[in-house]
């Protein structure tokens, strides 16, 4: 059985704005057909510029979006048919880390571990065990979100996730907008946690050198097409002339990825 | 046994979350907190204006107007606030995702909302208690408490119908409950009989299950009522409560399908 199976996947929103009195504008496809499938225990990533819909994809399979074609499962659990049943298996780590901003990491981590019907003390352990591998300062873990730093947000939403022990990480663009020891420390963290835990991870990019470190497979996504599906080392062989991925990238979609992040962060 | 410990749990959560919001926010509590107790001791204080005899009763008549719709109004505006203030903070993605029922969160959410309520109800309470004398001797207090109580069921089925329209958008959704609520507190007669209405509003307020617990409550606090007398009332409240709940339930939960297929759960990225 596959960790994820997506089958001709297609996704269109209406633009923000558009009101059924008014002429109605065209819909935005997010996803146009994608078809792939993750083993169990894999690391798969997807690099993409922003829009390309590596986040819609990411939604899909949270059971946060509805496709509107096309099959997602879980574990052989299909997503629409079967939320309940796929959410029991997955965590997310969005790019925005949210949270209750006035409230501190532990309040915020309580809230979450008791949603996944976690016992609260033994949850605050694993917590902190979390927080401090990821190099949080302990005096942190009490105050509020709002006092942290973006990295240090992340680093809460990282454990926010691992807390509950997720068959299916789900992690979108982590690291963006991150200095590069919390980076580090986050990449470090992944690696250990597929050596232990065996996690399946679908990790969406604009690195190329997190993509290249952490991932099996690398897919390249963009205008919700993937146009490339290899190991990061086929692909720069294959399209970046062995220059590495991201020359693999820039050939396959003609986009500088690190310009945007910077301009992101 | 497992699923039912999870659930217990998560509707735990969702009750120790808000509190701790408001130890966060304490500043901001006791300021409206104070407001209240102001805002429903200058109401009743207009049962003074007029001499003569009764005024303790007009006292009476309008404090329970102002006890009341501080308990009902906390009760359905914090059912709503608790999606809006997940769709600001960008966090209803992760509740969401949470392998709980709906039903689950939306329990915490609402058994929150009454220990709340009733806490600020509580504080008003105890502000007009000391300010005004009131004439409580004829009243028949667990008559009253009885209606107070029937009636959370029916404005809790009013909240989850209110907590669909932040949960489509932060903004317009938040704009949309006060709007509600203000047509609850015109029509309902919470400070004044609804004889006074036009025609035509007085049919709709009729519909505010406030109408009917505020005429109870005076019943019981102005006349005397008892329960016994009180009980068609109370009966109607909870049933108005037995179709309002499972069809707020409906509603958000078609909302919330409609927002899976049109993204509207996202705050951005």
């Amino acid at each position: 059985m596959y960790a994820i199976e997506c089958l001709d996947v297609q996704k269109q929103f209406r633009p923000e704005g558009d009101h059924p009195w008014r002429r109605r504008k065209e819909k935005v496809t997010a996803l146009a057909g994608i078809s792939f499938t993750v083993e169990e225990g894999e690391c798969f990533g997807i690099l993409g510029p922003n829009g390309s819909g590596k986040s819609t994809l990411i939604r899909l399979i949270s059971t946060l979006l509805v496709p509107d074609a096309g099959v997602v499962r879980v574990f052989g659990h299909d997503v629409t048919k079967a939320p309940h049943e796929v959410r029991r298996l997955i965590h997310r780590v969005s790019v925005e880390a949210s949270f209750f901003k006035k409230l501190s990491a532990q309040e915020n981590l309580d809230y979450a571990s008791g949603l996944y019907g976690l016992d609260r003390m033994a949850a605050r352990q694993r917590a902190q065990e979390i927080l401090l591998r990821l190099g949080l300062p302990k005096d942190k873990i009490r105050a509020p979100l709002e006092e942290m730093s973006r990295g240090q947000q992340q680093k809460v939403a990282i454990a926010r996730a691992l807390l509950t022990s997720p068959t299916l990480l789900l992690l979108d663009e982590p690291t963006t907008g991150l200095d590069p020891r919390s980076r580090r420390d986050v990449q470090e963290f992944i690696e250990e946690i597929r050596a232990t835990d065996r996690t399946t991870i679908i990790l969406s990019t604009h690195d190329m050198q997190e993509a290249q470190r952490l991932c099996d497979r690398v897919a390249i996504i963009r205008g919700g097409q993937f146009i490339a599906l290899d190991t990061p080392t086929n692909l720069a062989a294959r399209y970046g002339g062995g220059n590495g991925l991201e020359a693999a990238f820039l050939a396959l979609s003609g986009e500088d990825l690190s310009l945007e992040e910077e301009l992101e962060a | 046994m497992i699923t039912l410990r999870t659930e217990r749990r998560a509707a735990a959560a969702v009750i120790y979350r808000n509190f701790s919001l408001i130890r966060r926010y304490l500043g901001w509590e006791l300021v409206f907190a104070f407001y209240n107790a102001v805002n429903a001791l200058t109401i009743g204080l207009i049962g003074l204006t007029q001499p003569g005899p009764g005024q303790g009763m007009r006292v009476l008549y309008l404090s329970i107007g102002a006890l009341l719709w501080n308990f009902l109004s906390v009760l359905f505006f914090e059912v709503s606030n608790s999606v809006m203030w997940e769709r600001w903070e960008g966090t209803i993605e992760y509740s969401f995702m949470a392998p709980i029922r709906r039903v689950t969160y939306l329990f915490g959410v609402c058994a929150y909302a009454i220990v709340y309520g009733l806490v600020r109800t509580l504080i008003v309470l105890v502000a007009i208690a000391l300010f005004f004398h009131l004439p409580l001797a004829q009243a028949d207090l667990p008559g009253a408490l009885l209606v107070l109580a029937a009636s959370s069921v029916p404005f809790i089925g009013l909240g989850l119908f209110g907590a669909i329209m932040p949960m489509l958008s932060a903004e317009r959704g938040a704009q949309a409950t006060q709007v509600i609520q203000g047509v609850i507190l015109l029509v309902s007669g919470i400070y004044y009989p609804i004889s006074v209405l036009p025609h035509w509003l007085q049919a709709v307020s009729w519909l505010s299950p406030a109408t009917y617990t505020l005429n109870a409550v005076r019943d019981a606090a102005l006349r005397g009522a008892g329960v016994a007398s009180l009980l068609p009332t109370v009966l109607g409240l909870l049933a108005a409560g037995a179709l309002l709940v499972p069809a707020g339930l409906y509603a958000f939960s078609i909302a919330e399908r409609y927002a899976l297929r049109a993204g509207k759960l996202k705050r951005n990225g």
